[in-house]
């Protein structure tokens, strides 16, 4: 035993090998998470059961499916452009994984903790377009297509109001580094409570929703309009990479907020924030906003492109830059 | 309706796209090609006969009882009244009397289907802009429409539950009760509806002013049912030419004002209050006495009779032509869907796909009944 940790501390390319490997574990373990409660809330949303049939409650439905996936022939199109085509969901992959690392889920527990972690997410996650670009265009279907490009559009739109909304919290805390934000929420004051970030915690939150392609947003895979949008063309596994990532981005989505603007892993009313309850109050943070996000999912219609696009620059953009005007201002008074 | 020569472009930045004949929005078989200018529909040409059964000719090949559930079959959403065309039709040619009782629980049966189709046309349209839940609710109400209808009838979907002269089997006081009981709840649950969806910003946003279609329209196009009354035209057939016993009770057509798509939904919300109040009435009214006439072996005169009703979707006619003997010498099966969906080219050119989408929703479309 003694000799086993004594390598994995010697080699630091096996100790990153374990890391990503329990990384990963993580995301599936999310993804599984994630999907059996969508499945279940939207199921009780709709008056109906949801799983029921394997294990207690159906608990087991969602790893079944998974090893359904895996069991499924990968079908590569005729005419598409076979090695983007595989290459797409890994790149859609990859990103959540690397992110995962950055999150701090406590004061001690961490992947790697980065001066520049905030700048590191936001760059890793804009990979995810990229993936879904790929994904649209190695398909050589229409569909695909139209969902790829409308992906690209939206989520260069949301990024602005993430990033300035973002930039609100980078300004009062004067640090990129996550730790440092969520240390500066000690206590009871998270930053939400501020009326100026808590206007940057609700445009967050909207284009956060975007930024995941999560109803109503869900605009490269509307269902009705492109069919399955731009993963159409997966099947087996390359379909079950894109939908382990998204809900990866789910989290990374409300992990971030709830760091930014929540107090990450400090409880509520100073209550106890050491390494394992400091773990347990960051994670229910990121699963009520997640539960928040799949209720608004199963209940609102879906927006049309253009009104999208117009919520994002019209309203979004300007009111988030505004608000960082403000925050800035603020920020040199006080 | 016709081929992919339609489009011979030229313009290198217009492609075509192939919506259905499996595509989620299109509800069947139905395939639209559509030649895109990116996101823009800029031509629409709706192919039909994915789902063709030869109904009028099967009409021709055998006799007119062996053709009766077949009229179930074309539209299996609302197939009441389908089923009440056909009778009464026959009815009309034989000169059959049909008793009063059986008339009022055609009516109320009738109305009954009406609102379960009207039920899954919201529902689904809901669905095609994106919301999931409704149609789940909708499913919710119009199963307590089926489990009534099943018990008197025997079926859920294909009733076959009007003979000629009448009906099968008479309702009894199970199936009053229960309808009541349903029409207490189902009047609670529509408010419910309008909160979830009607007031809904982003449903409104979907709706209003997309997919207009002018009075002239869809007199042009021969629009019936929703489509038309969503125009504002207040033509109904159960009030402007009363069949059956429709004379008998006070109903209002509820009309639009705009003919956008939000207009024709909003009709089909209207339209489930007053069939309720049909249905109300009905049970109120509803005499005693035999349910079906003395059988009598129908030959279908020389000669031809047409008969018209409405059905969820619009107006249903049968034209019969008759050589004396007990096969149809010839059945012309005038569908509404058919005469809506002629309107998607006009209503939808140059729209964005989502639009497109809308709109032909809106349209609550039957494809085997298009098809037939």
């Amino acid at each position: 035993m003694q000799q086993i940790i004594d390598l994995i501390q010697t080699y630091s390319l096996l100790r990153m090998l374990i890391a990503f490997l329990v990384l990963i574990g993580i995301v599936f373990l999310n993804a599984i998470v994630m999907g059996y409660l969508e499945r279940k809330i939207a199921a009780r949303i709709q008056r109906r059961w949801g799983p029921m049939e394997i294990g207690v409650q159906g608990w087991l439905q969602m790893i079944l499916d998974g090893v359904k996936m895996l069991a499924k022939q990968l079908i590569v199109p005729r005419d598409a452009d076979r090695f983007l085509f595989r290459l797409a969901p890994l790149l859609c992959f990859t990103p959540v994984v690397m992110i995962f690392a950055a999150l701090p889920f406590s004061k001690a527990l961490y992947g790697i903790n980065l001066h520049i972690g905030l700048i590191y997410i936001i760059a890793m996650a804009s990979i995810n377009v990229f993936a879904i670009l790929i994904a649209g265009w190695s398909s050589n279907n229409k569909y695909s297509m139209f969902g790829a490009m409308r992906s690209v559009a939206q989520n260069i739109a949301y990024e602005i109001p993430i990033l300035l909304s973002l930039l609100s919290v980078v300004l009062t805390t004067a640090s990129f580094d996550l730790q440092k934000i969520v240390e500066a929420q000690s206590g009871w004051l998270w930053f939400a409570v501020y009326p100026n970030l808590f206007v940057a915690f609700v445009i967050y939150l909207i284009a956060g929703c975007a930024e995941t392609n999560r109803a109503p947003f869900d605009l490269p895979e509307a269902e009705s309009e492109l069919t399955a949008g731009f993963h159409t063309e997966y099947s087996g596994f390359g379909f079950g990479l894109f939908a382990v990532a998204e809900y990866g981005n789910l989290f990374i989505m409300a992990s971030i907020a709830s760091i930014m603007f929540l107090g990450g892993w400090n409880g509520p009313f100073g209550l106890a924030s050491g390494p394992l309850m400091g773990a347990f109050w960051f994670l229910s943070k990121v699963f009520v906003l997640m539960l928040v996000m799949i209720w608004v999912r199963w209940t609102y219609p879906r927006v049309r492109f253009d009104q999208l696009m117009n919520l994002a620059w019209k309203y979004l953009i300007p009111f988030s830059l505004v608000n960082l005007l403000i925050t800035a201002f603020l920020v040199k008074m006080i | 309706m016709s081929t992919m020569t339609k489009f011979e472009t030229t313009d290198k930045h217009r492609f075509l796209l192939n919506m259905g004949p499996q595509h989620p929005a299109t509800h069947g078989v139905l395939r639209v090609i559509l030649e895109m200018d990116g996101e823009y529909a800029m031509g629409i040409d709706p192919v039909l006969g994915y789902g063709h059964r030869m109904q009028e000719k099967m009409a021709e090949s055998r006799t007119w009882p062996g053709f009766y559930p077949n009229t179930g079959r074309m539209d299996y959403v609302g197939a009441m009244p389908f089923n009440h065309g056909y009778v009464a039709l026959i009815e009309r040619m034989a000169g059959i009397e049909v008793p009063e009782r059986a008339e009022y629980i055609r009516v109320i049966t009738s109305e009954m289907n009406r609102i379960a189709s009207h039920l899954l046309g919201i529902g689904a349209y809901v669905l095609d802009l994106g919301a999931f839940t409704p149609i789940l609710y909708a499913f919710d109400d119009r199963e307590d429409i089926l489990d009534a209808l099943e018990d008197i009838t025997g079926s859920r979907l294909t009733y076959c539950y009007y003979r000629v002269g009448g009906v099968l089997k008479d309702i009894d006081d199970t199936f009053i009760k229960r309808t009541r009981a349903f029409i207490e709840n189902f009047r609670k649950r529509i408010p419910m509806y309008n909160d979830l969806v009607t007031g809904n910003v982003i449903f409104i946003k979907r709706t209003e002013g997309v997919g207009i279609i002018t009075a002239d329209m869809a007199r042009r196009y021969g629009a019936t049912g929703p489509t038309l009354r969503g125009s504002g035209i207040a033509y109904d057939i159960r009030k402007s030419e009363p069949y059956s016993v429709y004379s008998h009770f006070d109903f209002d057509i509820p009309t639009g004002k705009n003919g956008d798509s939000l207009d024709r939904y909003y009709v089909r919300i209207c339209e489930l209050e007053q069939s309720l109040r049909i249905i109300e009435q009905a049970l109120d009214k509803l005499p005693d006495g035999p349910v079906l006439a003395k059988p009598k072996r129908a030959k279908l005169q020389e000669g031809d009779c047409s008969f018209s009703v409405e059905t969820a979707r619009g107006v249903l006619t049968y034209y019969l032509v008759g050589d004396g003997s007990e096969v149809p010498y010839k059945l012309k099966i005038r569908v509404p869907s058919y005469s809506n969906l002629s309107l998607l080219e006009e209503m939808c050119t140059g729209m964005l796909i989502a639009d497109l989408v809308s709109a032909m929703g809106s349209l609550d479309l039957v494809i085997p009944e298009i098809d037939r």
